[in-house]
């Protein structure tokens, strides 16, 4: 199993170590309840070096990386990121990916990606194939990088302190290379915990000097670190998909009501005409948003049922925190699929009263 | 309670043991260190009282935030009181395991499965 370079530290601060994605990760520190409204009302810092960080070098790279790319990348301006699938020729979701063109960048650091811990080996693969013969060339960093993401209303202040940029001066969805704590670091405005906040990627040495100077800042206002249990219901409020459950080679792209991160107009990518087919098939299930009755989460692969008929299935299910219920996100038939439709869930052979909702569940205001 | 004077199961639940006259009650909770393995706890279904439990069987499911996990009996009988306020106080589990945070009492119906449970010394070595 492989550990960041902030697997000590992570033991230090009492993580409780699980396996994710190949990775020994902090599932919670003290509990996922603490940890999650610390990240709402204040900020949790959450290590995410497992996730693969890839560096491009080589001519064209916008060009080469659009074509692997459900949204359009090509003359992305410096400083801008992009949240895209990336899928098989049959439309189906190999990954979903940030695509970066840092500002401030070295020769040859301008490109990079950041894909799935679990999928790392999978999509690195996919690039060189997909694109031999381009000139691109593909560098997997991920193991002497580390990646810490600092998240919820105190996260810009927090970094604002240590770092050379002023995260505030980056929109949303931009980063740049800069230093954090004198040293160098990736800055951007991104996460996935549907709170503001910032991403650092630093060299591995760096990682426990930079995440103990984050931790005291954060600490001062209230702030703690937070693992992958609050990482969870934190992504779940705010409806983001994880690969795995929502995101699968099964699912074409056309069913995730990603519609922002689709771009279908006079572009080819690998996967566009499956997933534009697949738009006008209406049979299709389709992601959707279910509040449960009571406190008691459904878990994947729990049925919905609409009276007598099977109408989809839970992809991901928790109690939440911030609204105090339970929640799921699932694909559903689309003749069921419209907000306010009352629909039950079986969660363990139990019929459990569920109506479709609109999703995010939760967006900070 | 002491803690010293329950028996243990392996999967985490403690007894402890009565004579009611010719009968034998047993009460059944699960320990500290299980509470602090699941933590927070959201959610706890019991069996209704009159059910039969089994040694080793599931008798209900406590749920967190992150999972679902089966209870299981230490016990063979009948149950014949569940702690009917504890599901919706389920903070009691974190304040007083022992004590308040009962979670039901069984009429034995043998007691052979009470060999095989721990004292606090064992069960103490084999959670830590």
């Amino acid at each position: 199993m492989l550990q960041t370079a902030l697997h000590q530290w992570h033991v230090d601060h009492g993580g409780r170590m699980v396996e994710f994605g190949g990775w020994s990760m902090p599932v919670q520190y003290t509990s996922i309840m603490a940890e999650h409204q610390a990240t709402r009302t204040a900020t949790g810092i959450f290590d995410v070096s497992h996730m693969g960080r890839f560096w491009f070098r080589g001519d064209d790279i916008d060009a080469v990386i659009d074509r692997l790319l459900t949204r359009r990348v090509v003359g992305l301006e410096a400083g801008k990121i992009r949240y895209s699938l990336m899928c098989r020729p049959d439309g189906g979701i190999l990954d979903d990916v940030l695509f970066y063109h840092l500002a401030g960048a070295a020769e040859g650091e301008q490109f990079m990606m950041v894909v799935n811990a679990g999928n790392r080996q999978k999509i690195f693969d996919w690039i060189q194939a997909q694109t031999a013969g381009s000139g691109l060339a593909v560098q997997d960093r991920t193991l002497d990088t580390a990646m810490i993401a600092v998240q919820g209303p105190a996260a810009c202040d927090v970094v604002k302190k240590l770092s050379e940029t002023d995260p505030t001066s980056l929109a949303y969805y931009t980063g740049c290379c800069s230093t954090v704590c004198g040293k160098w670091a990736v800055l951007s405005r991104t996460g996935y915990t549907g709170e503001d906040g910032c991403e650092l990627i630093v060299h591995a040495a760096d990682a426990v000097a930079i995440a103990d100077a984050v931790l005291q800042q954060a600490s001062a206002v209230g702030g703690m670190p937070a693992g992958l249990g609050a990482r969870d219901t934190l992504r779940l409020e705010a409806a983001m998909p994880l690969y795995g459950h929502e995101l699968l080679e099964s699912v074409n792209a056309a069913q995730t009501g990603l519609k922002f991160a689709i771009n279908l107009k006079n572009r080819e990518f690998v996967g566009r005409d499956a997933i534009q087919s697949a738009m006008s098939r209406p049979e299709l299930l389709v992601r959707s948003g279910l509040r449960l009755e009571g406190r008691r989460a459904a878990r994947e692969n729990c049925e919905v049922w609409s009276e007598e008929n099977r109408v989809g299935v839970v992809t991901s299910g928790t109690f939440s925190p911030t609204l105090n219920q339970s929640i799921s996100m699932a694909y559903l038939s689309p003749q069921v699929a419209a907000t306010g439709t009352a629909l039950h869930v079986d969660n363990r052979g139990t019929r459990v009263p569920a109506e479709v909702v609109q999703l995010p569940f939760y967006s900070r205001s | 309670m002491n803690p010293d004077h329950l028996l243990y199961a392996e999967t985490h639940e403690w007894v402890r043991v009565e004579d009611k006259g010719s009968e034998k009650i047993a009460t059944v909770g699960i320990t500290a260190h299980a509470v602090e393995q699941l933590t927070d706890l959201i959610f706890m279904e019991l069996p209704p009282t009159g059910s039969q439990v089994t040694a080793g069987s599931a008798f209900g499911e406590v749920e967190s935030v992150k999972a679902t996990s089966n209870l299981y009996s230490p016990v063979t009988g009948e149950v014949v009181e569940i702690n009917q306020g504890l599901p919706d106080q389920l903070d009691l589990l974190n304040k007083d395991p022992y004590g308040a945070a009962w979670i039901m009492k069984v009429r034995l119906s043998e007691e052979s499965a009470l060999e095989r449970l721990m004292d606090r010394r064992t069960y103490d070595q084999q959670a830590s």
